[in-house]
């Protein structure tokens, strides 16, 4: 049992080291100190109060986003939509909160359930399209991705129906009620408590319920499923608005919680870091947590590298998709590092799979 | 004059919870054939797989053409002058026999590859070795007998000398064994070296110059074929004699379970596969499907389990009207299915052994309780039914795709044999199966029979069909061309009526 929960984190730890001896070497390219960098990075992003509540605040949404890709992977399916899917999230989330005012108790969960269900209706139509049609859900999330983005800019347009009356030509919607405001205990955004239960939940339903089961099944072989009694397409479905959800609920938490509104080009990015997040947790929904903190620390703390060190924040970006290269290419990483396994499980196999299948 | 051409020694692997292979010995001599026997887990692929370099041994020394040798993997294998043909073919479909077999190691002119060339030495090989098939003919559209010649193909135009056979017979109909007999006889006559694995003990006998004989990982006795019996090797391999006939008594028909009236389907190719099928199964009797491969048994199979959708006739099952029902529902009548395909459809490999053995029930009380699972309950099914059907896995934890392959089966009858009440839908079920454990399996079959369930058997094996059935349908291009007591009928006779020879 010890040697195969080693096996399960080996891969990503190597992953997390390999990139950043990749950001070192480029650092040092560059003419910089990576230590200095490094420490700066460590820093800013866990040092106080204020950096804890920023790296929070950063790693909420992508919890999300990396659930939302996580629990899609499960049933087999790639949402790359994540992005499309917490815009809309953020978007609907923020006009619920403006627009309304009634009971926090009921504000609040409201808005950030509405911001859910209306990314939710976006999985919906990829999961039916997917089982009925076939189309390849890559395919219609990407797709998405741009009617969401597009979408959600003329909402806050000029002469669009949520814009800001008093934000002249900034596009934004206004400032959420209170009541629909996420609180923070002494600094620290609650939002993350939010992330962190839905991963829970995420982990509970799939070790624990049937139906985590049959998701499980029609992913890993939707012919045995499908002998088994289990009602594939719907299952596809299902995966689709529950993957989706989160990914809105993520939206909707960086405006309940942090931006306080929407405004495009405020999230940009973070649905994309979902798979990142979910490859590096190996589509476990708990360890997306753990994962979700190291890539937000890193967002967190790039300011403080930058003014410390002189060191771009977009070294950040480079260490995060090497991470992501040396995850999504085990074999490289067995290759550096000489492992030879005996058995591929079949997470490797799925995880390499599921871009083309 | 012998030269041994693969020499190994002590090799040894450990797997969490097995010793797969403990300390084995082997030699193959130049146009040798060997034979690999053993039960279902004894280690034989693993040993095979070690030879090939899939697995680096943990212990143990190899010579290959009297050179000691390090294979660091299956490239090397090929390098070194190996071939293996997995049971799972690695060829792409969509290209042609040419294409598929000089891959990796084209001819070339200047740039490009030389068809002209690729095309003109497939045929010198196949011509040389007899292995007949068309260069040009586009692998997908072959039958898979002729698909493993492809592969045969693969192993001599990269210059095996040394030729790993791992149950290739398992996916191959009576006659397209009797081929690849053939085709090994004269392999071994221009001086490759053959290791061939298979239950099948006739073939055995047929084809081998000498036996190994494995179990629980070690080599527990070797022979010269030349005067072996089936029943000593058998003896040898399970320890104990095997009876090679199937007890049974007098079948005590009653009523009638399955009764399938008109039924037309098509293939996953959209050519009508079932046309107009009427048969009955009645509780009590086992009544056998004979057949060619690829003359409708896939597709029968599945519109009577649920998986296919029917064009037009009807299906009943203990008078239900069942013609549009779900798998689910179907499960719920009480029928149980042994699928053809047991690593596709019948495995999650893998999940562990205990959760695939609720596969089919994972949803029912005592397995979940509020859509919630029972872990113990799932815990206590695995733990009866690996000890009741003698599943030799490490723990029920184990991941079923690490079983062997005769294991993965028994996981498989062990799920749809212990909960079926009125009908049991068995495709190929002793495919790859030791014969100790095919006694078994027949066994269970005909007790499932006696308990009155019906018994739809479809299989390959005319023997099989003849040892168990009470009745015999025949199928033949999708129609049922004959359908008699099995007492009435003849092996002659049924042969025929396989071939398309005579209408009934
Ligand atoms: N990759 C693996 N991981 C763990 N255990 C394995 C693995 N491969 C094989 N085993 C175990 O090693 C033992 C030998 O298996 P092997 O596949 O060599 O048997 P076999 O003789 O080929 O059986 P069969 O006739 O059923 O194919 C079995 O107990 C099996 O469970
Ligand atoms: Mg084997």
């Amino acid at each position: 049992m010890k040697q195969r929960q080693w096996d399960a984190l080996r891969l990503p730890l190597i992953a997390v080291a390999l990139g950043l001896l990749v950001g070192c070497i480029l650092i040092v390219l560059a003419g910089n100190n990576p230590a200095t960098a490094y420490w700066a990075l460590v820093k800013g992003s866990l040092s106080g109060v204020t950096e804890l509540g920023r790296t929070l605040d950063k790693a909420t949404p992508l919890v999300m986003g990396g659930l939302a890709v996580a629990v899609a992977f499960k049933a087999g399916l790639f949402n790359i939509g994540g992005q499309g899917q917490l815009l809309l999230g953020a978007a609907v989330a923020a006009y619920f909160g403006f627009r309304f005012s009634m009971p926090t108790v009921i504000h609040l969960p409201l808005a950030m359930a509405m911001g859910g269900l209306a990314a939710g209706l976006l999985g919906w139509l990829v999961g039916v399209l997917k089982a009925t049609r076939g189309t390849h859900e890559v395919i219609t999330t990407i797709m998405l991705n741009f009617v969401a983005a597009n979408l959600t800019d003329w909402l806050t347009s000029r002469d669009g129906p949520w814009k800001d009356p008093e934000s002249g030509a900034i596009a934004r919607t206004p400032l959420v009620n209170e009541s629909a405001e996420i609180p923070r205990l002494g600094g620290l955004p609650t939002g993350f408590l939010v992330a962190v239960l839905a991963a829970g939940i995420c982990w509970w339903v799939f070790e624990k319920t049937n139906f985590g089961f049959e998701v499980r099944t029609t992913g890993l072989n939707p012919k045995a499923a499908r002998y088994a009694g289990i009602k594939t397409q719907r299952i596809i479905v299902t995966t689709m608005v529950m993957s989706a959800f989160l990914a809105g609920v993520g939206g909707a938490i960086e405006t309940q919680g942090v931006a306080g509104r929407f405004q495009p080009g405020f999230n940009t990015g973070l649905g994309f870091d979902g798979i990142t997040i979910a490859l590096l947790a190996r589509t476990n929904p708990l360890a997306v947590v753990p994962a979700a903190l190291l890539i937000g620390a890193m967002d967190a703390g790039s300011t403080l590298m930058q003014a410390e060190a002189d060191v771009a924040p977009e070294i950040i970006s480079v260490i995060q998709a090497s991470i992501l290269f040396f995850i999504a290419a085990p074999s490289v990483v067995r290759f550096i590092v000489r492992m030879r396994s005996d058995a591929a499980t079949d997470d490797d196999m799925r995880l390499s799979s599921g871009w083309g299948a | 004059m012998t030269t041994s051409v693969l020499r190994a020694r002590g090799l040894t692997k450990r797997f969490p919870g097995v010793l797969a292979n403990d300390s084995v010995d082997l030699d193959l001599n130049r146009g040798e054939i060997v034979g690999l026997l053993g039960e279902n887990g004894a280690g034989k692929s693993t040993l095979v797989k070690m030879l090939f370099g899939v697995y680096e041994p943990d212990e143990g020394t190899m010579e290959i053409g009297g050179e000691p040798a390090d294979i660091s993997g299956p490239a090397d294998a090929i390098a070194k002058g190996m071939g293996m043909v997995h049971q799972h073919f690695q060829l792409v479909g969509p290209l042609t026999v040419a294409d598929n077999v000089v891959l990796g190691a084209e001819p070339r002119s200047g740039l490009f590859i030389d068809e002209k060339a690729a095309v003109e030495s497939v045929r010198e090989l196949s011509e040389k070795f007899g292995l007949d098939v068309d260069p040009g003919a586009v692998v997908e559209d072959l039958p898979v007998g002729v698909q493993q010649r492809v592969e045969i193909l693969k192993a001599l135009y990269r210059g095996a000398d040394i030729l790993i056979l791992d149950e290739p017979s398992a996916v191959l109909t009576p006659q397209e064994t009797d081929e690849l007999l053939e085709v090994m006889r004269g392999l071994a006559a221009t001086g490759v070296g053959i290791i061939f694995i298979t239950h099948k003990l006739r073939e055995i006998l047929a084809v081998t110059d000498r036996v190994v004989v494995m179990r629980g990982g070690a080599v527990v006795g070797a022979a010269d074929t030349a005067g072996s019996t089936q029943e000593g090797l058998a003896e040898l391999m399970v320890g104990r004699p095997v009876i090679f006939r199937v007890e049974k008594d007098q079948a005590v028909p009653g009523p009638t379970v399955l009764y399938v009236q008109g039924l037309v389907a098509r293939d996953d190719r959209d050519q009508r596969a079932l046309d107009n099928i009427s048969l009955q199964v009645r509780s009590g009797e086992i009544v056998g499907v004979a057949g060619v491969e690829g003359n409708g048994q896939r597709e029968l199979v599945e519109t009577l389990t649920g998986l296919r959708r029917i064009t037009s006739g009807t299906i009943t099952i203990d008078g239900e009207d069942v013609t549009r029902a779900s798998p689910r529902d179907i499960h719920r009548l009480g029928v149980g299915h042994v699928p053809e395909d047991r690593e596709k459809d019948g495995l999650v490999s893998s999940y562990s052994v205990a959760d695939n053995l609720v596969l089919n029930r994972y949803f029912k009380k005592p397995f979940s309780k509020s859509g919630l699972r029972d872990f113990a309950a799932i815990a206590r099914n695995a733990e009866k039914l690996v000890a009741d059907y003698g599943v030799a896995t490490p723990a029920i934890t184990t991941g079923v795709g690490t079983l062997s392959g005769g294991n993965k089966q028994k996981v498989i009858v062990a799920r749809e044999l212990s909960e079926t009440t009125s009908l049991v839908v068995a495709s190929q079920p002793t495919r790859g199966v030791d014969v100790g454990s095919i006694e078994f399996i027949h066994e269970q079959l005909v007790s499932a029979r006696d308990q009155g369930a019906g018994v739809l058997l479809v299989s390959a094996e005319l023997d099989e069909i003849f040892s168990l059935a009470d009745r015999i349908v025949v199928l033949y291009r999708g129609r049922v061309v004959g359908d008699m007591p099995a007492a009435d009928a003849t092996v002659e006779q049924v042969g025929l009526l396989m071939a398309g020879a005579v209408d009934a």
